[in-house]
């Protein structure tokens, strides 16, 4: 499977009367994001606001970060089974709007949506204080059951995305990646002296909130499978949960899987990339258990000399990292955990709820207890009004003038254990 | 808190969703419960059920604590 | 400008007092430096002074430890000191003991910043590293020599309020504290140097290893279940409506405890969930899920159990630090123990 990711760089965002790409400036309507958002009656208001890097701007509570993306040659369309028709993809080509986003806030939905800051000292946490982000902030219908709400939102941001993203069709694109990975046999045929990796992408799929799609399934309803690297490129994978804000994988993250990235870049060079193992988070041991056993069982079976793990949040699912981890070792194939660490504000707790001995190379994102202190904003999209039961932060941790103290783990992917940012943590 | 309780010479009965954690942190007398998100019933059944349900998963715990054990032990 | 102020803790060998023999020596006071002291003064220079060294014997330390402390800490008070220095302990585990304790005293009671060094299998060690920087030092007082120029920098460092810098490049004995920093390369490429590394057989290192958790052994079993006083506790999240102690929804740094006097089960009406972890519908509609009131109150009824606590503890599990948890445990345990409670049903979703 073949794609050629033509990328758009996006230096700027404005409004405009239509929504169009030109000379790098991303031109948005917002009348018609507004009347797109406003189509589902669960919400009864949208309003649009932009978001530039440097900006005295915060951004709160934020549901959800989506790269605009278009697919302009090849089967199927951007987010199959939930936007667009259900339809294989990940061939062909699709441009991408590079250095943009759109991103969904609004009164909470649960305790886990976060913080993004566009200048201060707490910006160089999450790497959309770069990005020029267009905001959605949604309003719910008064009553409006949260599991609806939370579908509401991520509907809505996917929608918008998907719009703002028809605005790349015909531009020509700054640069174009090639990306390909090859049916089993071929792709093992093709370098055959290089060791064969893989990774193992898990997908959060406890509940309410912590969900995650493929090509529409909830991914606590599938047993684990195989995927072409390519296929999240074009949305195969969307996000529906917001587990603690600084490691949900949003979907830009999804779009932009930097394991996936990585393991290309290396491609044929010192490794052979075979190929992505998908599984999910489970909220019961048997569960766990099967899922794991099942992606053992595939790691043997595609013939894997070495492989990645990620998870999504912490806690419990940290057992399903461990069980994979132990299981897939077992089965003869060399591991490398990345993952992020939550060992107390004093940092002097272990960092994991579970471990095993087998779990011996990890590659660390960084710890979310720490307090860090975010000053007031000149202006605030969306609101601070949960800031003190988000997750991170506590009663009394915020002031009039909207500053505040809370742990790293409110800014949203600050610690994303997918290895998308530079932070790390060591012992002291 | 499990550990500390056990510290202070207080049988502990760990009822646990994720067993694998409660072995690690370290836990010694532990009962499966039926999930994260209703780890003591079945909401899906009747509440007399669901009941039911808890009811067996308490007396299995108290069963436990009045069991000797020289090692951690899952009672399933 | 006014030097800045150090006070200095040494043990009976050290204050020249003598060895086994003088080890019972109740506290003592000196003005200025003395001993291993004279060394440190070289080395600070004239912006500070040692203004008094403090001695005590290791056995009268460890024998009247509350005393010993309180005797020395009236002591040190009184010169107001920016520092304070104890030891270094080499290898002498009660020394090194002594010097951590008067550490953490002097920490906690003036608020000033404290230093030590010790051999690093002297038992002090593991006993205080999470708590205080300690110079890493040679067994033996021939390593005074090396240990000064780490002593004077981190000292330094302490009363200007500068950032101290990794174990390794400071000196000090690791403490296991989780620190971030920014690395010039991704996680996801780090991930796979090692990943291309481990495969072709090589050596790789792990950015953080695999944690060893202590174990307790298990208590005897209860006798006779329809004696005893049975409490429940939970890590679910249930509080009662509205939350009244904010309790986190994650990564909590407290526990409650709430009467359950004359309920027959957990009803909705007056507890909820806040954990932050779990789909909350279920409990939310049905706390005994989590926290099984009803059957309990039907086992006391039925005699199967003596009696139910009339309270139950509860707090956030999901994110929350084993260092938090031990704190709740080692806290609320006290009442269970005045109250009489001979079993503990704890339940975790």
């Amino acid at each position: 499977m073949k794609l050629e990711l033509g990328k758009i760089y996006i230096h700027d965002v404005q409004f405009a009367d239509k929504t169009y790409v030109e000379n790098g400036t991303l031109f948005v309507c917002k009348e018609e994001i507004e009347k797109l958002v406003l189509e589902d009656d669960r919400l009864i208001s949208a309003r649009v606001e932009l978001a530039r890097p440097g900006e005295s701007v915060r951004i709160a509570p934020v549901k959800d970060v989506i790269e605009p993306r278009v697919k302009v040659d090849g089967p199927g369309a951007i987010f199959p089974g939930v936007i667009n028709k259900v339809k294989q993809v990940g061939e062909g080509r699709t441009h991408a709007l590079v250095g943009s986003t759109v991103i969904t806030c609004g009164r909470i939905v649960g305790f886990q949506e976060g913080v993004i800051d566009m200048s201060g000292p707490t910006a160089k946490y999450t790497p959309f204080s770069e990005t020029y982000n267009v905001c959605v902030v949604i309003e719910p219908k008064e009553g409006l059951e949260t599991h609806d709400y939370e579908a509401a939102g991520r509907m809505a941001g996917l929608k918008v995305a998907t719009y703002v993203g028809e605005a790349g069709r015909n531009v020509e694109p700054d640069e174009i990646v090639t990306y390909e990975t090859k049916p089993l046999l071929e792709q093992i045929a093709q370098y055959p002296d290089l060791p064969k990796i893989g990774y193992v992408h898990m997908l959060q799929s406890q509940g309410l909130l912590h969900d995650t799609f493929y090509y529409g399934v909830d991914a606590k309803k599938f047993i684990p499978t195989l995927m072409y690297p390519t296929e999240i490129m074009d949305g195969a994978i969307v996000s529906g949960n917001c587990v603690a804000p600084c490691d949900k994988v949003t979907t830009y993250h999804h779009l932009n899987n930097p394991v996936i990235e990585d393991l290309y870049k290396r491609h044929g060079k010192d490794l052979n990339f075979i190929g992505v193992i998908l599984t999910n988070e489970n909220v019961f041991l048997a569960d766990k258990e099967r899922c794991s056993d099942m992606v053992a069982k595939l790691a043997q079976f595609i013939g894997l000399d070495g492989l990645l793990i990620t998870e999504e949040g912490y806690g419990n699912p940290d057992t399903d990292l461990m069980m994979n981890c132990k299981k897939v070792t077992q089965a003869g194939t060399k591991v490398v955990i990345i993952t992020d660490e939550f060992p107390g504000r004093d940092g002097k707790s272990q960092s994991l709820a579970d471990a095993v001995p087998e779990a011996d190379t990890m590659v660390s994102c960084g710890q979310g207890n720490i307090i860090v202190h975010f000053p007031a904003m000149d202006h605030v999209i969306g609101t601070l009004d949960f800031v003190e039961t988000m997750i991170g932060g506590y009663e009394g941790c915020i002031k009039a003038d909207g500053s505040f103290d809370a742990e790293l783990q409110i800014i949203i992917a600050s610690t994303i254990a997918n290895g998308f940012n530079k932070l790390a943590a060591r012992t002291y | 808190m499990v550990k500390e309780v056990e510290r202070a010479g207080i049988p502990v009965v760990h009822i646990a969703t994720v067993v694998p954690i409660s072995l690690t942190i370290g836990a010694n007398r532990i009962v499966p419960a039926i999930g994260i998100p209703y780890p003591l019933g079945d909401p899906n059944l009747p509440e007399e059920k669901s009941k039911q349900i808890r009811r067996e998963l308490v007396e299995r715990a108290l069963k436990a604590l009045q069991t000797p054990v020289d090692e951690q032990t899952v009672f399933e | 400008m006014a030097k800045y102020k150090i006070v200095h803790y040494i043990n009976n060998f050290f204050a020249g007092a003598g060895g086994e023999e003088a080890a019972g020596m109740k506290p003592e006071l000196h003005e200025g430096a003395m001993g291993p002291g004279l060394a440190l003064k070289a080395a600070f220079g004239d912006d500070y002074e040692i203004v008094a060294t403090v001695v005590c014997g290791d056995n009268y330390f460890g024998e009247k430890t509350d005393a010993a402390k309180a005797e020395l800490l009236e002591m040190i008070k009184k010169y107001d000191p920016q520092l304070f220095i104890a030891g270094p302990a080499f290898n002498a585990g009660r020394y090194g003991v002594a010097c951590g304790t008067m550490c953490k005293a002097v920490e906690a009671e003036l608020g000033i910043p404290v230093l030590t060094g010790m051999y690093e299998e002297n038992p002090g060690v593991d006993m205080f590293k999470k708590d205080l920087i300690i110079v890493k030092t040679k067994n033996s007082a021939a390593g005074m020599k090396d240990a000064v120029p780490h002593i004077k920098t981190i000292g330094e460092k302490m009363v200007k309020g500068e950032e101290i810098l990794g174990p390794s490049i400071e000196g000090y004995i690791e403490r296991g504290i989780r620190v971030n920093y920014f690395h010039e390369k991704r996680g996801s490429e780090r991930g796979v140097d090692l990943l291309v590394k481990k495969c072709r057989g090589e050596a790789v290192e792990t950015e953080y290893p695999m944690p060893k958790f202590d174990r307790v052994p298990p208590n005897p079993p209860v006798a006779d279940m329809s004696k005893v006083k049975v409490a429940m506790i939970t890590s679910g999240g249930i509080v009662p409506q509205g939350n009244p102690d904010h309790i986190e929804s994650s990564s909590a740094t407290k526990y409650g405890v709430y009467s359950i006097e004359g309920m027959d089960r957990m009803d909705k009406k007056d507890f909820m969930t806040i954990h932050g972890g779990y789909d909350r519908a279920f409990v939310t509609e049905n706390p005994n899920l989590v926290v099984p009131l009803d059957v309990m109150r039907d086992l006391e009824r039925e005699g199967v159990i003596g009696e139910l606590a009339n309270y139950f503890i509860t707090t956030t599990g999901t994110g929350t630090s084993t260092g938090n948890a031990k704190g709740f445990g080692e806290d609320f345990v006290k009442k269970l123990k005045e109250d009489g409670v001979g079993a503990v049903v704890l339940t975790s979703t």
